[in-house]
């Protein structure tokens, strides 16, 4: 049986520990493993993170829409902000020799090295979703 | 309870800061840069981040390193790495920021580099 678990966060910095927090109870009550779990922590927090800052502008109307799902392909986490989305083959490759020294910009290669599936889509009501899947 | 404590010794004229929490966006990397800015102020400038006890560090954390090592680089200093996890050490490998850092193993080794 697929369980679901659905969040509304603030966009505020502090909404970061309380997803992955939320998302490592929920991953453990699945029975997945330290590994696993440690995967899907560091995708939620990268996401999240870039939801707030990125996506929502730390915006107080605005909310971070975070669901969780254990699925029989594995783990499926989608992210939403309320932003006006981006190009995701705009952002720089982090790994190329001349932005190996910027402060910013390796969150969306985390999300990629630990997860499966990261896919990025526009909301038909607006915003950015952002959904991943760890497969078991 | 703080995200992070960071705690300073002195070995000659290299300044060792002992990390102890999580390096992540907002508060951890916020006292990391207040450290280093710190140092820089009083003109300490051969700096040693031990990170053995960073259980948890995200992409902020590790841009926050990258922040660091340029900022003393700037100031004719240097910032090398002392004891990774094996989670940071698999992030700096992912980033390829292995090729940037000088990573040391043991205390003893690291400080005779700066010589």
């Amino acid at each position: 049986m697929n369980e679901v678990q659905e969040l509304k966060l603030p966009s505020r910095i502090e909404s970061v520990d309380v997803a992955a927090i939320k998302a490592d109870e929920f991953a453990k009550e699945q029975g997945l493993g330290d590994d696993f779990v440690s995967a899907i922590d560091l995708a939620i927090r990268e996401s999240v993170a870039n939801a707030v800052k990125h996506g929502n502008k730390y915006a107080d109307e605005k909310t971070v829409d975070l669901t969780l799902a254990r699925t029989d392909e594995g783990f499926e986490i989608t992210v939403r902000d309320y932003g006006t989305g981006f190009a995701v083959n705009d952002i720089p490759d982090p790994t190329n020799p001349e932005n190996l020294l910027k402060a910013s910009g390796r969150g969306i290669l985390f999300m990629r090295s630990f997860m499966d599936v990261v896919e990025w889509s526009n909301h038909a009501d607006g915003g950015t979703v952002v959904k991943m899947i760890k497969r078991q | 309870m703080a995200d992070i404590t960071i705690s300073e010794r002195q070995a000659g004229d290299v300044t060792i800061l002992d990390l102890d929490g999580k390096v992540t966006i907002g508060e951890g990397s916020v006292a990391l840069r207040s450290a280093i800015r710190r140092l820089l102020g009083e003109g300490k400038n051969k700096i040693l981040l031990n990170l053995a006890g960073v259980g948890y560090i995200d992409s902020s954390g590790i841009g926050e390193l990258v922040s660091s090592f340029t900022a003393v680089n700037k100031e004719g200093g240097t910032l090398k790495l002392l004891k990774l996890t094996q989670k940071i050490q698999d992030l700096l490998a992912i980033t390829k920021l292995l090729t940037v850092f000088d990573v040391f193993d043991d205390e003893a080794s690291a400080l005779s580099s700066y010589n």
